[in-house]
């Protein structure tokens, strides 16, 4: 196990739309260590995905180097990269994006289905366990088309830490959810997180951001502001608030 | 992936879309019943030939008036009037290699028994005949050569004639009539069975040739004249042999055409095979047209869903699957479907050549071979045709694929 999850040199990706160039990053130097819990703001178009695809190896940087978990990831083949992505890396997206008419387990176990390095063995087990540790034990047989979307995106995240990834990126993980799954969604990342789990996490709203430990922002293709996340709050005590506040309207 | 894994999702896949699933394999359906169908008749065919040609007898030589057409098509033979007795002695006594050699003079008339009267075929032949068509008798005797030098009124009946007259009774040494002609029968023939075109051989009464001349017809001419070589290997030579004696004793000249026809069993049994190669054909060129519209239907239908679920295999790539694992799982789809199209075709050709083989009473052969090439060709067409999607699918850029809407 390395120390440090992310590092980027002057990481750049230039989009080519026709005769036009879209310079998306322009440079961004960030190094992120295990354990952290980084939140990545930014407006629209400022370059956010981008910078998520390139950390989650979706995508290769146009210039600059990065290394993921001591290993140097530019000029990797895909077939290489793919196995990052399935070995080192947890994704979660805004829209859920669970296979549809395939039930949460199913769901769940399909990254270790794909694993070749043949280290998990009793697949089904470990996607049980993942289900049971985002609270899910009592829905492993439900289709995506049965859950809220709260349930959905544990499920999600279930699938993202099956294969106990090095790094769970997750692309505005709560922008279809209302403030209290919003809520739910969080206390599971921050428990996770504190069990020793990295995660890095866009988001639009400082709400959501509060629940890191530190916030990156990106502006224009850079990032502009790195700092410790200062009054941080407590999703699962903001939960027993909310809990409290129904009751007591009711 | 394990391939296990690989046929389970395919399957699952297929099961949730089942009706489209179905017609896509519809044309595979029909193309592997019809090659099904197609080869069940085929060797129902072949093997109902084969034993009509040892039925006709062995080693057996035609030779009927009238040149051969070009495609085997005789011209109305009976038009023509022009073999007699007298080309029968000229080969019996010339010939080296014909061993047996016979006329049939052949009539239809009534014939009436203490039991019963039947229209049936009488043949008036020479005892060759019975070496030639290798027919044994069940009881009694062949008539002899005394007997056809005396114009004896003696005949053989077949069995479905001995049935008719002589119910429960033995008809050796019983009196017929024939066209109101006494005979005696001499001996009943052993069951030949049915006939190319479904005549039964059994339905005939055998009688000397010379009888038949003087008694009943009182035609001089010969429809047909039977021949016989004593081994297999002569039979080209016994043809070669009879065509030049007959074109010498009738001087034909060099190059000019003959007026008669020699023809082997086996020609003759190809000609009756004909029909059925029209047929199979048919039947080929259906089940080729089939698969290629059930394959290009496989390929259509991928093609859509993979358009279709161009988010899952973004999903797919994100989590960690390579192109390869997607082409496979594409492939893999279209394959089961391929086969699973195979299977139901399988079924319903071999219900399908039940049936016809039931109403045609033609015995239907399936072979384990064709069940293993009808199920790989239907494989096969799956791999060909679903090849091209699957490589589609595979080259989808991950990010791409997961912002399709
Ligand atoms: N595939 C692409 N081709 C061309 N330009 C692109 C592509 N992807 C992104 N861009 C451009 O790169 C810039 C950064 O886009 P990006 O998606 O990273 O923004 P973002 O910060 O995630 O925005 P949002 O908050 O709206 O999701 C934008 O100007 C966008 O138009
Ligand atoms: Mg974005």
């Amino acid at each position: 196990m390395n120390e440090i999850v992310i590092r980027t040199d002057a990481l750049k990706k230039t989009y080519a739309t026709g005769s036009s160039e879209v310079h998306a990053l322009r440079g961004v130097d960030l190094t992120i260590a295990r354990g952290e819990f980084v939140a990545i703001m930014g407006t629209s178009g400022s370059g956010k995905s981008t910078l998520m695809n390139l950390l989650g190896c979706l995508d290769t940087p146009t210039d600059g180097g990065y290394e993921l978990d001591g290993v140097r990831v530019e000029g990797l083949g895909k077939n290489e990269l793919a196995a990052i992505r399935n070995q080192k890396i947890g994704f979660v997206f805004q829209g859920f994006n669970l296979l549809p008419r395939t039930t949460a387990v199913d769901n769940v176990e399909l990254p270790l289905l794909y694993d070749r390095s043949g280290r998990k063995r009793d697949t089904r087990a470990i996607a049980i366990a993942a289900l049971e540790r985002v609270g899910l034990g009592d829905r492993l047989e439900h289709q995506p088309s049965e859950l809220s979307g709260g349930q959905q995106q544990r499920v999600a995240i279930a699938r993202a830490l099956v294969t106990e990834p090095a790094l769970m990126l997750a692309d505005e993980p709560t922008g279809n959810l209302d403030t209290r799954t919003t809520t739910e969604v969080m206390a599971i990342f921050q428990e996770l997180n504190e069990q020793g789990m990295t995660i890095v996490l866009v988001t639009h709203e400082s709400e959501v951001a509060v629940y890191a430990k530190r916030i990156v922002e990106v502006r224009d293709g850079r990032i502009v502001r790195d700092e410790p996340v200062r009054n941080r709050r407590s999703a699962a005590a903001d939960i027993e608030r909310l809990v409290t506040q129904e009751r007591s309207a009711a | 992936m394990k391939t296990q894994i690989l046929v389970k999702l395919a399957l699952q896949s297929i099961r949730k879309n089942k009706m489209r699933a179905a017609l896509t394999m519809l044309g595979i359906i029909i193309g592997v019943a019809a090659v099904i169908v197609m080869v069940a008749v085929g060797f129902g065919a072949r093997s109902r030939i084969r034993a009509q040609i040892s039925n006709l007898g062995t080693n057996m030589i035609v030779i009927t008036p009238g040149a051969a057409q070009q495609g085997g098509v005789s011209q109305g033979a009976q038009a023509f009037a022009n073999l007699s007795l007298a080309d029968v002695e000229m080969i019996r006594k010339n010939a080296q290699v014909v061993s047996a050699v016979s006329p049939v003079i052949v009539t239809r008339g009534q014939v009436i028994g203490d039991g019963g009267n039947w229209r049936t075929l009488i043949n008036g032949v020479d005892t060759d005949y019975q070496v030639i068509r290798d027919w044994q008798t069940a009881s009694g005797e062949f008539f002899t050569a005394e007997d056809v030098a005396s114009v004896r009124k003696v005949a053989l009946l077949g069995q479905t004639v001995a049935m008719q007259l002589f119910p429960g009774i033995d008809p050796i040494g019983q009196q017929i009539q024939i066209r109101n002609v006494p005979f005696t029968v001499s001996g009943v023939l052993a069951a030949k069975g049915q006939t190319a075109s479904g005549t039964d051989s059994d339905d005939v009464v055998i009688i000397p040739y010379t009888t038949a001349q003087s008694a009943l017809s009182g035609r001089t001419f010969i429809p047909q004249i039977l021949a016989s070589t004593a081994s297999e290997n002569d039979i080209a030579a016994a043809q070669e042999e009879i065509r030049v004696l007959m074109r010498e004793s009738r001087r034909i000249a060099e190059g000019d055409p003959e007026d008669f026809t020699v023809k082997n069993q086996n020609e003759l049994a190809e000609a009756a095979s004909s029909s059925t190669r029209v047929m199979t054909m048919l039947l080929a060129a259906i089940a080729s047209i089939s698969l290629l519209v059930g394959g290009i239907g496989i390929m259509n239908i991928m093609l859509v869903s993979v358009t279709e679920r161009t988010r899952e295999i973004g999903i797919r790539l994100a989590i960690g699957a390579r192109g390869s694992d997607v082409l496979t799982q594409f492939l893999v789809e279209s394959i089961v479907m391929g086969i699973l199209g195979g299977c139901i075709g399988l079924a319903l050709g071999y219900t399908g050549s039940k049936v016809l083989g039931h109403f045609t009473g033609w015995d239907t052969v399936m072979s384990p071979l064709v069940i293993l090439v009808a199920i790989g060709f239907s494989g096969a067409v799956g791999i060909f045709f679903g090849y091209y999607p699957a490589r589609k699918a595979a080259a989808l850029n991950p990010i791409e694929a997961l912002r399709y809407e």
